[in-house]
Formats: C-alpha cells, sequence, structure tokens
C-alpha cells in the first residue's frame, strides 16, 4: 500500500504543503536558446547504488539523439527522470528554457510534449489499433468532457495520417493484442504522434523486431526528426550506425563521450568500455 | 436526437443487450399483465410472491451491474458494494419508517418504535426530512455517493489498488456493519427497520403497490444498464479499459487516472444505492445483515459467474445464482455456502468468462 508515502510527503516540512503551492500551469515550450532538453547535474541512487551520476546532457530542437550504454549504464533511468516516474535525488531538469520536469507530475510531463516509448511494447491489447491512436490524440482529457467526446473529421484525419505513417493502415479495426511484436511498437511510436510531442523518447525500439522491421523502423524515426526533437536508446549497433547524426555514450551513469558516430567510435575510453564488441 | 436512435446505438452489434433489453420488456410489462389478467388458477399466473421474487432479482441485477461496472471494465474489485446498496436501503427505509406515524406498536406520531424503546425524547438529527419522499430519494442517491467520493478518493489518490483496495472495501463494509448494530447509532439496531406500512400513501401489502415497486424496478434496472452502456461505449469508457489494461501507460499517455476511477466508483456506489432503495420496500426489512462482507462478496461471485465485463453477464449471473440460493434456502439450507463455493471454482476453473462466455462460444461454434 502506498499510503505511507503519502504520509511522508505530508510530514515533510522542507516546503509547504503541496496543495498551498499555486497550481504551476505548464508554461509554453521556449527552445529560443536552441537547447529543448537541459539535464544538469542529475544524480540518481538505489539504495547507495548511483544510477545516474552527475549525469549533464543537452539536446537540441528537432535533433536524433542516440544514446547508446552498457546494461546497466543508467539510460532507462535518465528517461524515467525526464518524464517524472523517478525523482532525482540532486540536478536540474528542464524541457526548453522555462519548464522545470522537476516539478511536474508524470501527465503534466505528457501534455507539456514529452512523449515516450517504453522498452517493453505496451499497447492497449483490448483496444483496436484505431481506437488505441485515438486514446493517445492531443486534447482536453478531463473525464467528464470524455463522456460526450465525438472525433471531429480533422481528428479522423489526424489518426488516418498517423496510420499511414506508421504503416498500419490496413489494421485499423484489428485489436492491438493481436499485432506482430514489431507493429506494436509502430503503434506505441504512432500513439505517441498524436499527442503532437516536440520530444519523443524512444527506448530500444528494434529489440526483437526482424531486419525488414528495423529497416522501417529506421526510416520512420529519420522522418520524425525534424519535426520533432527525437532521442533513441538502442543497443543494436548496425541500427544506430543507419540513424545517428549525434551519439552519446553513457557509461555507469555519467556521458562518456559524445559526437558523431565515427568520432565517438575512435575514442579510445569508448573502445575500453566496449571491449570486445564492435563499437 | 431522440431517445429512441440513441437506445438502439448503444446496442448496435450486441446481441446481448437486445436479449436482455427484450427480456426486461418481457417480464416488466408481462409479469404484472398476467398477474392482473389471469386466473388464479392458470399455470401463467405469477403470484405475488413470485412477483416480489422477481423484483428482489432484479434489485440484485442492478448491484451485479453496478460491481461489473467497475470491475470488469475497470479491475477495481470492490468487496464492499453491499454498503452503498445498504446505505440506499437504509435512506429508504427511514423514509418508510416515518410513515408509519401513530400507527406503531407505542403510536408516537414521530419517533419510530425502537426509538420509543430506547426511551428517546427527539428524532436524531440526521432523521429530519426523512418523512419527505423527494428528500429521502435525494439521500438514497447522496449518502451512497458521498461516501464513495470520500472512499475513493482516499483510495485512489494514494494509489491503492488490486488485493489492497479489495481489503479496504471489506473493511469498509464490515465497519458500517458493526456500527449499524449498535442501538446508539439510531437506526434500529440489529432489528434494523421493519414493519413498514406505506409508501407515498399506497399501502405496501396491496397488489397495485407491489406491481408499481416492481415496474419501477424493472424500468430502474433498464435504464441503469443503458446508461452504463452509454458510459462504456463513450470514450470515457475507453479510457476506463484502458486503466484496466495499462494503468501506467494510461497515466503517461495524460489522463489523471484517479479522476476516471473515482467518477466510475462514485457512479457504480449511487447505482448500488439506487438498487438498496428498491430492494427495501419489496422485502419490507433493512438491518445491519446487509452489509455482511459474505454478502458482497457473493455479488461478485453473480458476476464470475455470468461473465465479467459484459453487463448482461452480470445480469444473468445475478438471477441465475439468487435462483440456485433461493432453492437452497428452502430445500437444503446448510449446503448452500458449500454449492456457492463449488460454484465460485468451477466457474473460475472452467468458464473463465462465465455463462456468457459459455453461450458465446456455443454461438460461434455453430455458425
Ligand atoms: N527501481 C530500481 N531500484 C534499484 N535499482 C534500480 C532501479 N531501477 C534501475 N536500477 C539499477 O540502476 C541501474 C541502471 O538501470 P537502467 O535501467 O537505467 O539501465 P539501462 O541503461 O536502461 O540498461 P538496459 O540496457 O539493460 O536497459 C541498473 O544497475 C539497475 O539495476
Ligand atoms: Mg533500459
Amino acid at each position: 500500500m502506498k499510503l505511507p508515502r503519502s504520509l511522508e510527503a505530508f510530514a515533510d516540512r522542507s516546503q509547504v504543503f503541496d496543495l498551498v503551492n499555486p497550481a504551476v500551469r505548464s508554461p509554453k515550450l521556449d527552445v529560443s536558446h536552441g537547447t529543448i532538453l537541459y539535464l544538469e547535474d542529475i544524480t540518481v541512487s538505489f539504495d547507495g547504488f548511483r544510477a545516474l551520476n552527475d549525469l549533464t546532457l543537452y539536446v537540441a530542437p528537432g535533433e536524433l539523439r542516440c544514446i547508446i550504454g552498457a546494461n546497466g549504464a543508467g539510460k532507462t533511468t535518465m528517461m524515467d527522470v525526464i518524464t517524472g516516474k523517478t525523482r532525482p535525488d540532486s540536478g536540474t531538469a528542464f524541457f526548453g528554457q522555462s519548464i522545470d520536469l522537476l516539478r511536474l507530475s508524470e501527465p503534466e510531463i505528457a501534455q507539456a510534449g514529452i512523449g515516450r516509448k517504453f522498452q517493453k511494447p505496451t499497447v492497449f491489447p483490448e483496444h483496436t489499433v484505431f481506437e488505441n491512436l485515438e486514446l493517445a490524440m492531443a486534447g482536453d482529457r478531463r473525464a467528464w468532457k470524455m463522456l460526450c467526446a465525438r472525433l471531429t473529421s480533422e481528428q479522423h484525419d489526424r489518426i488516418d495520417e498517423v496510420l499511414a505513417l506508421i504503416g498500419l493502415a490496413a489494421q485499423r479495426q484489428a485489436p492491438a493484442g493481436s499485432l506482430s511484436h514489431g507493429q506494436k511498437q509502430w503503434l506505441e511510436i504512432g500513439m505517441l504522434l498524436m499527442q503532437r510531442p516536440a520530444l519523443l523518447l524512444v527506448d530500444e525500439p528494434v529489440a526483437g523486431m526482424t531486419p525488414q522491421e528495423t529497416e522501417r523502423t529506421a526510416e520512420l524515426l529519420v522522418s520524425l526528426a525534424g519535426q520533432h526533437t527525437v532521442v533513441v536508446v538502442e543497443h543494436d549497433m548496425d541500427f544506430v550506425r543507419s540513424i545517428a547524426r549525434t551519439v552519446t555514450v553513457l557509461h555507469e551513469g555519467s556521458v562518456l563521450a559524445e559526437g558523431n558516430m565515427a568520432d565517438v567510435q575512435a575514442d579510445p575510453r569508448v573502445v575500453e568500455v566496449y571491449l570486445g564488441e564492435p563499437a | 436526437m431522440s431517445d429512441r436512435s440513441l437506445v438502439s446505438r448503444l446496442m448496435q452489434h450486441d446481441l446481448g443487450s437486445r436479449i436482455f433489453i427484450g427480456v426486461l420488456l418481457l417480464v416488466g410489462l408481462g409479469m404484472p399483465l398476467a398477474h392482473l389478467l389471469l386466473p388464479e388458477s392458470s399455470f401463467l399466473h405469477p403470484s405475488t410472491y413470485t412477483l416480489s421474487l422477481v423484483g428482489k432479482y432484479m434489485t440484485y441485477a442492478l448491484l451485479a451491474i453496478s460491481i461489473d461496472l467497475i470491475w470488469g471494465y475497470c479491475g477495481i474489485l470492490s468487496l464492499g458494494h453491499t454498503a452503498f446498496f445498504a446505505l440506499g436501503g437504509y435512506a429508504m427505509g427511514m423514509y418508510l419508517m416515518r410513515q408509519i406515524g401513530t400507527r406503531g406498536v407505542y403510536g408516537d406520531p414521530v419517533l419510530p418504535d425502537f426509538m420509543v424503546f430506547l426511551s428517546w425524547e427527539s428524532l436524531p438529527w440526521y432523521w429530519q426530512g426523512m418523512d419527505m419522499f423527494w428528500f429521502a430519494m435525494l439521500m438514497v442517491l447522496l449518502v451512497p455517493g458521498l461516501l464513495a467520493l470520500v472512499f475513493g478518493w482516499l483510495a485512489f489518490r494514494s494509489r491503492v489498488a488490486g488485493v489492497y483496495f479489495s481489503i479496504i472495501t471489506q473493511a469498509l463494509t464490515f465497519a458500517l456493519m458493526l456500527a449499524f448494530f449498535r442501538n446508539e447509532m439510531g437506526f434500529g439496531g440489529n432489528n434494523g427497520l421493519t414493519d413498514f406500512k406505506d409508501i407515498l400513501g399506497y399501502d405496501l401489502q396491496a397488489t397495485g403497490t407491489r406491481i408499481g415497486l416492481f415496474m419501477v424496478t424493472a424500468l430502474a434496472l433498464g435504464l441503469g444498464y443503458l446508461a452504463c452502456r452509454w458510459i462504456v461505449g463513450s470514450r470515457f469508457g475507453r479510457v476506463v479499459t484502458a486503466i484496466r489494461d495499462g494503468e501506467g501507460r494510461a497515466r503517461f499517455i495524460g489522463y489523471r487516472v484517479e479522476h476516471y476511477k473515482l467518477w466510475l466508483f462514485v457512479f457504480s456506489g449511487v447505482l448500488a444505492g439506487i438498487a438498496g432503495a428498491l430492494y427495501v420496500p419489496q422485502v419490507g426489512i433493512i438491518n445491519p445483515g446487509e452489509f455482511a462482507p459474505l454478502n458482497a462478496i457473493e455479488a461478485v461471485v453473480w458476476v464470475v459467474v455470468g461473465g465479467r465485463g459484459t453487463l448482461y453477464g452480470a445480469v444473468l449471473g445475478a438471477v441465475l445464482v439468487n435462483y440456485m440460493k433461493t432453492y437452497f434456502t428452502v430445500a437444503w439450507p446448510e449446503a448452500w455456502l458449500y454449492a456457492l463455493g463449488t460454484l465460485f471454482v468451477v466457474v473460475t476453473l472452467f468458464l473463465p468468462r462465465g455463462v456468457v462466455g459459455l453461450l458465446e462460444k456455443l454461438r460461434r461454434q455453430k455458425a
């Protein structure tokens, strides 16, 4: 039961009660300084183990950024911090100049424009492909509004457009649970796109995909960059090589190297960490 | 949009719902007509006993729908829905109590018998206004609704879910039962409220009143059913099932999961309260036994037996199990709980989607 935790929050007097604080209406995303994501000195520890250790990372708008790193390097934890699932022990995380991610809840961050694709595909299996996209659509999410919500023709068109983009137009009425693994991954990317996010976080999109599916995914992600900022975590080096402009190497919770693929591959520290692996 | 087209839209591609509404119309209109028109000797003439029995089943069916709405569609398993049912019942019982007036054993014009017996001087504040039908009906909706709101708000906000939620709902109904057993609570202690005389001036024993109650119950069941259909067919309903299948995902997409759960829970609680309010005048008594945790579990078994997540399955389960119960309590009362347990085990093992699931499978095999 999570009750004790909320009691703890209540007893924590290092800040005033949440309910007294004025609600922070998430301000408009401001990328005028040429950076959409700022992570500075982020530290996360689990029982003393530092999953992220003074991590500092900047991402520019429209970029397609690949994050690589060995198992347990902290890639997923970094995404957890950005999306509000895990609160860091210290550090700052800003979305554009003005949106403090550490003050927002998970749904608020999603509404501010950060979409996330999980490592495991998590679509709604009982809903059709179309309904999955409908649910993910940007818009008013208040409960009572949903009782009478109907799709406008623009919204319908938007869903069709995304269906075409992710290549699932033929499966629109199929239950999402019946899709192949790769198709589920695309559907999930499609669901992210329905929210028109400025920043897309994609965790291991091609794990378990066939080579053809991997290729399709690479095309899809490349086509999204520019309009969206895309951050991809991936182990598959061929895949990374095929899409990457800038690569960041994480190691033991901090950035080990950053740059274009060729430079990173030539970096002796990276070679050392990836000893034996064809980095 | 006219009602007709709304109703037909709700039941598009939904054979189960159409059968249910058809049967309900047949029962709701046919049984009263047969009772009035056919001679008592006729095989088809339903006795007053049958009429009130079916009326009771219909209130159980409404309770079952309210449970299926939150459990089948949102994955919230409440093992304390009898709390809302009984509170609705008590609100109705209080109204009926105050209608007795001087006809009670002690003949007090205001105080119900049990209060005179406890030598209370005046009516407690929470009995005020309950002599007015509209006010009592408002309480039928408000009391279960507010309890569901406060309880649900605390539970969902702290993200209490799964089996923990089920356990605290059991605790809730158990605590209410203990409270209502106490004489000082002012709800008649373990005898509860009974010896009702009339409702809105109509004699509760009169055939006309019984038929009226029967038809109102059928109407409430039908409307409650359609309201649930409407909810689960709306985008709200799709969000709710999405929460059932992937709560974390729904949260990431930006839905305030707690709010959805809360409003669904409140609506479900109100529905259960209405069922309780219709139950009391037809059985003629409400006592703390209605809060019993075992009853709450039994109501969940109805839904399991009928088939979870279809609404009409819940109705079918409520009727089937209670028909069995009526049979057992006459023929072999000690065996009922064993039969119920066996039924539960058999259904969970062999009919994971209940009787409705079985029927659907047979239909598909034939096609
Ligand atoms: N909730 C948690 N409690 C304790 N330790 C955790 C928790 N979450 C992550 N860790 C640890 O933190 C480290 C970083 O985990 P993380 O999942 O971020 O790695 P990753 O880079 O995504 O690895 P992978 O490539 O396997 O997905 C791991 O050693 C992991 O065991
Ligand atoms: Mg990971």
